[in-house]
């Protein structure tokens, strides 16, 4: 089946790219193998596929009036099995309950399904993808994987201005064992390196050959070629296989980021669009089990276009290089004796269904009469007492400023201290969180802070989902 | 409508307080048959003559059936009592109610808290099935949210703020260690107490009180009845309790200076026994030295020093057991550790020897033995700054 060009493309998009970065050298100076040079992006102990796509889905839909018709979770790396990922971040978008959620997951192809489907549709639709990726220590794929979380809010004019159009593409698809995991390894396998380059070549020339074809796109026209897969060297030889100049090909930031997988190629393309001009024709050629080939071209909206946080704002603002030994903390690989306090609890369901609008979407409650910000909602007000007359109110994209806080030594946490703030957002509504993102040392009274939507731990197989304040990045 | 009190109606003609500490060989049933057969033994009575009980404890048992069936009470009304912290002085609280209604002659309250079973380190929360939002500090955490609140709105900097909690918990360890019933019994020099390692916030390890396991009782009666049982009886002047909208973390509005729930209950207190000028009347007051900011602001919350000006009485020793208005002279919960359901009512039974002069010499304060006053004061409080339900009694050993 081939996907044809119609009037849809990519309205908005976002990016994601968690705080930390780990230098490859610090693996090789704790294990004497392994690492390399350059850095990885690292998930922070407080997020996951699910609470990183949150966050691209924000960038992406912040700026834009268009409520999706559906929204598909595509990860390799979901939190849940048999219970839809999706549902959080729908919940957490604060999405209409006749909004369609699904996952498509298990491999890094599986964006292209979504993507597809999208592309496909006739309604607006949120495609967003994200991994938490890593390997045994000492492995490849722990050096040169990493996380993120992409989103695209596909749709057609009607919607509003498409930025890049969607000129269709090609795929080409066969079985042979490249790369696998089971469900319960926390680590990938991989067959020889030469084999997986032997299969995959063929498969980008006859996708290429059928893209170009099909969508009728003289190589000469593409102006900047997105080539990404989590088989390096089948991708170092697919650009003269797919019969484009390795000069088009844009920086794929696997030095700065790593490989994150499933949306890899869509952290690529946000970094390609960030800087993009109107009439740019982009190749995407996507090396996943077989090849997907597809090409957009920007519009002259694309001027317009401000992505809220851009790639180049995101790598910057990264923070200073991450210990080895927490990085291993965080992905389960290092086993730490916790402080002698009682396990997390994990969040009941009747309660958490209850209130599903302020723990997934951080909505508050305003007093009609005194204008009161409640966090969480109140039925009977803190000024003058009224009561049932409250109106939601949703805090999340609000900013606040910190008025006290403290650095909780002697709390549970994957990475101590926690730092507690109480911050009162402007324009009212004071609330008592966490600080992430943030050095202890750093913590100052006055510091302002934006919400971010993370996994506050888990119990019981149960993820707790909610909000912490993250120091706003500073321009 | 109104807080009227029950200014000398009734008195405690007993008391019982076990030592406290890690008391690895001793059940909750243990302290309870101690501090309740010690507090019989002081009022000089047997167990059959008391006709109603209420018993305090956060979470060492369920049910009066956690006191009667370590007694063998013999088919009397026991009514279990929680309200966090302050559990131990809300069974005095209304105990003391229940004879001034005339409803019974003669009664008890006990207090009793195991927290060494669990084999945590700090207080631990209970669980109630919820949705994964509240808040999740610990008790240090929340209460070091004082100190670098207070400092800004008084401009006291960073070592200053050290040297007046260092200060606090200097006294407190100073006093405990005139008391054989504390859990730690030596002083503490300030520069351990400076350096010692941090837990939240400023607070070190000496910034905060121990954990521990103790009971203490009382024994109530009408005032009239009082020297049926003893020659020195403590009148009761003033039963406050104050829980609010709990709003503080989320009302802008709070500034986590003060507790606004203490200054409520207080002024209620003063407004049932009389006292107009507390610096000058009371001759001593327990405190809820939970950590040492909490101490510092309640100093000026309940009156005893000028807003803003708290930190300078402190170093000045105004609080110390030799100074105007000695805080906490048994060591406080600093010193004693906070075994909940037992706290308040250890707090009475500093009162109970302190205003009938029963205090060790080395520990009897001079504003008693010298001063002649006969007030004391005990405040307990559970929760956190602008969260919290607050307790004051005053007691005092004369009528009038």
């Amino acid at each position: 089946m081939q996907n044809g060009a119609n009037d849809r493309g990519i309205l908005a998009y976002g990016a994601y790219l968690p705080y930390y970065r780990l230098e490859k050298a610090a693996i090789t100076a704790a294990l004497g193998s392994g690492g390399g040079r350059g850095t990885r992006s690292v998930a922070s102990y407080d997020e996951d596929a699910t609470s990183m796509a949150v966050e691209a889905c924000r960038l992406t839909l912040r700026d834009s009036d268009v409520t999706p018709d559906s929204v598909y979770f595509a990860s390799a790396t979901p939190p849940y099995l048999d219970k839809t990922n999706a549902n959080a971040i729908h919940a957490a978008l604060d999405l209409p309950s006749r909004v369609f959620a699904g996952d498509v997951g298990g491999s890094p192809r599986s964006v292209n399904a979504a993507l597809r489907s999208a592309l496909d549709a006739s309604r607006p639709t949120l495609v967003v993808a994200s991994d938490v990726r890593s390997g045994r220590p000492g492995s490849s794929d722990e050096a040169n994987t990493g996380d993120a979380a992409v989103a695209w809010l596909i749709g057609s004019e009607e919607d509003g201005p498409v930025i890049a159009s969607w000129r269709g593409g090609a795929s080409a698809t066969a079985e042979f064992l490249d790369r696998w995991r089971q469900p319960e390894w926390n680590y990938s396998r991989v067959w020889e390196e030469r084999f997986g380059e032997h299969a995959y070549l063929p498969l980008v020339t006859e996708a290429a050959e059928a893209a170009f074809k099909e969508c009728q796109i003289d190589p000469a026209d593409v102006d900047v070629v997105v080539l990404t897969g989590l088989h390096a060297r089948a991708v170092r030889g697919a650009a003269r296989a797919a019969g484009v100049e390795g000069a088009k090909i844009a920086s794929d930031l696997t030095d700065v980021v790593g490989n994150t997988g499933t949306p890899h190629a869509g952290l690529i393309l946000s970094s390609v669009l960030d800087n993009a001009s109107p009439d740019t024709t982009i190749m995407v050629i996507h090396l996943a089990d077989g090849v997907d080939v597809g090409f957009y071209t920007t519009t002259p909206s694309i001027e317009q276009y401000q992505s809220d946080r851009p790639l180049e704002m995101q790598l910057e603002g990264a923070t200073s290089p991450l210990d080895y030994n927490t990085f291993l903390t965080w992905r389960g690989m290092l086993d730490r004796e916790p402080p002698r306090r009682p396990d997390p609890e994990s969040p009941a369901a009747p309660p958490s269904l209850r209130s599903q609008r302020w723990k997934y979407a951080f909505v508050g409650s305003k007093d009609r009469s005194s204008g009161a910000i409640h966090l969480p909602p109140q039925r009977v007000s803190v000024r003058g007492g009224a009561v049932d007359e409250m109106e939601p109110v949703p805090m999340a994209d609000v900013e606040a400023t910190v008025v006290t806080f403290t650095i909780d030594r002697l709390a549970y946490s994957l990475s101590p201290p926690v730092i507690a703030v109480v911050i009162d957002f402007d324009g009212g509504g004071r609330f008592q969180c966490q600080l992430t993102d943030a050095n202890p040392d750093d913590v100052k009274i006055g510091d302002r802070v934006a919400m971010t939507f993370r996994r506050l731990g888990t119990a019981n197989g149960i993820h707790n989902y909610f909000w912490k304040a993250r120091p706003v990045a500073k321009p | 409508m109104a807080s009227r009190g029950i200014k000398d109606q009734v008195a405690i003609v007993g008391m019982g307080c076990t030592p406290f500490g890690e008391h690895w060989d001793k059940s909750v049933e243990d302290m309870l048959v101690e501090s309740s057969t010690a507090a019989y033994e002081s009022a000089g009575i047997d167990q059959d003559d008391v006709d109603a009980y209420w018993f305090g404890t956060l979470g060492s048992g369920v049910s009066g059936l956690t006191l009667s069936r370590a007694l063998k009470i013999d088919y009397k009304p026991v009514t279990r009592v929680e309200n966090m912290c302050a559990t131990g002085s809300e069974a005095f609280r209304n105990a003391c109610y229940a004879v001034a209604s005339g409803a019974y002659d003669l009664v008890a309250a006990v207090g009793v808290e195991k927290l060494k079973d669990n084999g945590m380190s700090g207080l631990t929360g209970t669980s109630i099935p919820d949705d994964g939002t509240r808040p999740d500090l610990t008790a240090p955490a929340m209460f070091s949210l004082l100190a670098p609140a207070y400092s800004k709105k008084y401009g006291v900097d960073e070592e200053e703020m050290k040297d007046v909690l260092t200060r606090i918990a200097w006294k407190n360890h100073y006093n405990g260690a005139r008391n054989p019933r504390a859990q730690f019994r030596k002083e503490v020099g300030k520069e351990t107490i400076c350096n010692a390692p941090l837990i939240a916030g400023q607070l070190g390890i000496f910034d905060c009180s121990g954990v521990s396991d103790g009971s203490a009782a009382a024994i109530i009666c009408r005032a009239e009845d009082a020297h049926k049982y003893t020659d020195n009886p403590l009148y009761v002047k003033a039963l406050a309790f104050a829980a609010g909208p709990a709003a503080g973390p989320i009302d802008p509005d709070y500034d986590y200076t003060t507790f606004n729930e203490v200054v409520a209950s207080v002024a209620d207190a003063y407004a049932q026994a009389g006292v107009t000028d507390p610096r000058s009347e009371i001759a001593m007051a327990e405190v809820h030295d939970c950590f040492t900011p909490t101490e510092l602001v309640l100093m000026e919350d309940l009156g005893f020093a000028e807003r803003g000006l708290g930190w300078k009485e402190v170093l000045a020793g105004t609080f110390d057991l030799d100074g105007d208005l000695p805080v906490n002279p048994d060591g406080g919960l600093k010193s004693f550790g906070h075994p909940i359901g037992a706290s308040g009512l250890r707090m009475l039974f500093e009162c109970w020897l302190q205003l009938r002069q029963e205090a060790p010499q080395d520990r009897q304060i001079a504003s008693v033995a010298d001063a002649g006053k006969t007030l004391g004061m005990t405040h307990n409080l559970g929760g956190a700054p602008g969260e919290c339900v607050s307790f004051v009694s005053i007691v005092g050993s004369e009528l009038g």
